[in-house]
């Protein structure tokens, strides 16, 4: 764990792995250091926000002085199940980058449960790890300028959903109508961090 | 309520605070671009500091008012007229009943704010009524014909005051370096140039002209996992060019941040316009 400069009113704090991410993000969410505003996990840091007047190099100080265990209760929490229809663009173009046929695709990503390791991007889009790697690729080389919302995508060591219509650059393997963004939903946000998440086809 | 006439390029409703502390959701913190300056013109109203108010980006905009109201700008000086009469900026501005305001074009700065004793009081979305253009956040932008509620007067009175000093800047814009400086051959080329206001600007951030920042050896063709930025992230993507953030960035960033605007300071890039020049100083924390 080491700290890295961010302005006058943050502290990027990098690590080594996503599961470290995750829980430094637990820890620090359950007990924030003094004058926190925001945390920020991200894929191997996580942003701590923190108000004009705090005192950062303090701030600095307890973070690196945390030892965060495993990410525990993970396991027993609830498991969002999203219906998927698997005839998304870019499906064999995942297939050949990831040497599986489509059918193989699909079941890689119906056969593992998946967790949103943290949010970004827009509003209710989660970045979700799975238990596996069978299904990293890279972004497409050209981003889209229009993804259509309940769009399911793989990018990286990430699966994600994307909320609303909006560009985009991940590969694009179905689609789903569950409502991922909902203001008059208290939280809003269906993938909040820490949620497991179980794709099935639709 | 208040009815609007005419928008100019681009009128939102902003609160100084905005949506801190949601960054679970995916949601950044938006509100006003200048900050200081929203602030400044509730404060010439007696508004609480949480009071709406619009941002108006390069004049144009004109209101007609039903009922009297107490306003202030502050700001982008735009010249502002009450039924044709010259009124000032950064003082408490009576506006009789059935009269109209307008604004022309400011001749420095880019945003002027006018807050209304009592606040624009539309919905407040997830505890702000700042409009997150990107993220699609908090009430519609403004629109012509658009009838603006404004909620009851506050407690506070009207402060006798003649008027506000605006406030002074040389186009300095304070940083401190990284988080990830150590991405570029040369850092300091970052801090000893002169850059340009490109008008590829907008809520989001503003992009500069000058000369390319190449990364360093270890660090070409090295793709950045996605981090968390703040505003005033000076963002480099691969053309070399730097995009400052601002009110309404991204919760999360790809390309490296060589270096960040301290918090002060994003209200006066607020204000810059395309064709300036900014220059960045070095500061420790």
């Amino acid at each position: 764990m080491r700290t890295r400069p961010c302005g006058d009113t943050g502290l990027l704090v990098e690590l080594d792995s996503l599961e470290e991410v995750l829980a430094l993000h637990a820890d620090l969410a359950a007990d924030p250091p003094s004058g926190t505003v925001d945390l920020v996990p991200a894929a191997r840091t996580v942003l701590v926000r923190v108000a004009a007047a705090a005192d950062l190099p303090g701030v600095a100080t307890d973070v690196l002085a945390r030892e965060p265990g495993a990410v525990r209760g993970r396991a027993e929490g609830e498991v969002v199940e999203i219906a998927v229809t698997y005839d998304g663009e870019d499906l064999d173009d995942v297939a050949r980058h990831t040497g599986l046929d489509p059918e193989e695709v699909v079941e890689a990503h119906t056969g593992q449960t998946w967790t949103v390791a943290f949010a970004g991007f827009t509003p209710g889009f989660g970045y979700l790890v799975g238990a596996d790697d069978r299904l990293h690729v890279l972004r497409r080389e050209s981003s889209r300028t229009r993804v259509p919302a309940g769009a399911v995508g793989l990018a990286g060591e990430f699966s994600g959903v994307y909320p609303r219509e909006s560009p985009g650059g991940w590969q694009l393997v179905g689609r789903t109508d569950h409502v991922l963004w909902d203001l008059d939903r208290d939280p809003p946000a269906v993938l909040l961090p820490g949620t497991r998440v179980r794709f099935v086809r639709a | 309520m208040i009815t609007v006439l005419a928008t100019g390029p681009q009128t939102t409703v902003q609160d100084v605070r905005g949506r801190p502390g949601r960054a679970d959701l995916g949601v950044g913190v938006s509100g006003a671009a200048d900050r200081r300056a929203l602030a400044l013109a509730n404060r010439l109203v007696g508004n609480a500091p949480d009071a709406a108010g619009l941002e108006i980006t390069l004049g144009g905009f004109a209101a007609s008012f039903p009922t009297s109201a107490v306003v202030a700008l502050a700001g982008a000086p735009a010249p502002v007229t009450v039924d044709g009469r010259p009124a000032d900026p950064h003082r408490p501005v009576v506006v009789p009943g059935g009269s109209e305001l307008r604004l022309g074009t400011p001749p420095t700065g880019l945003r002027t704010y006018l807050a209304v004793r009592g606040g624009i009081a539309v919905e407040p979305v997830l505890g702000s009524r700042a409009t997150d253009v990107v993220a699609g956040l908090g009430p519609a932008v403004v629109g012509e014909g658009d009838e603006l509620p404004v909620g009851s007067a506050p407690a506070d009175p009207v402060p006798g005051i003649d008027l506000a000093p605006p406030p002074r800047t040389d186009g300095t814009l304070r940083v401190v370096l990284g988080p990830r400086d150590d991405w570029f051959a040369d850092p300091a080329l970052f801090l000893r140039s002169a850059w340009t206001v490109t008008d590829d600007l907008n809520r989001v951030g503003l992009r500069l002209e000058g000369p390319e920042l190449v990364r360093a050896e270890a660090f070409t063709d090295v793709e950045l996992p996605s981090e968390g930025v703040v505003r005033g992230s000076v963002q480099v993507p691969p053309s070399g060019r730097p995009t400052v953030f601002l009110a309404d960035h991204p919760v999360t960033g790809g390309y490296p941040v060589i270096a960040v605007v301290v918090d002060a300071d994003t209200d006066v890039a607020g204000q810059l316009r395309p064709g300036e020049q900014v220059r960045f100083r070095r500061v420790y924390r």
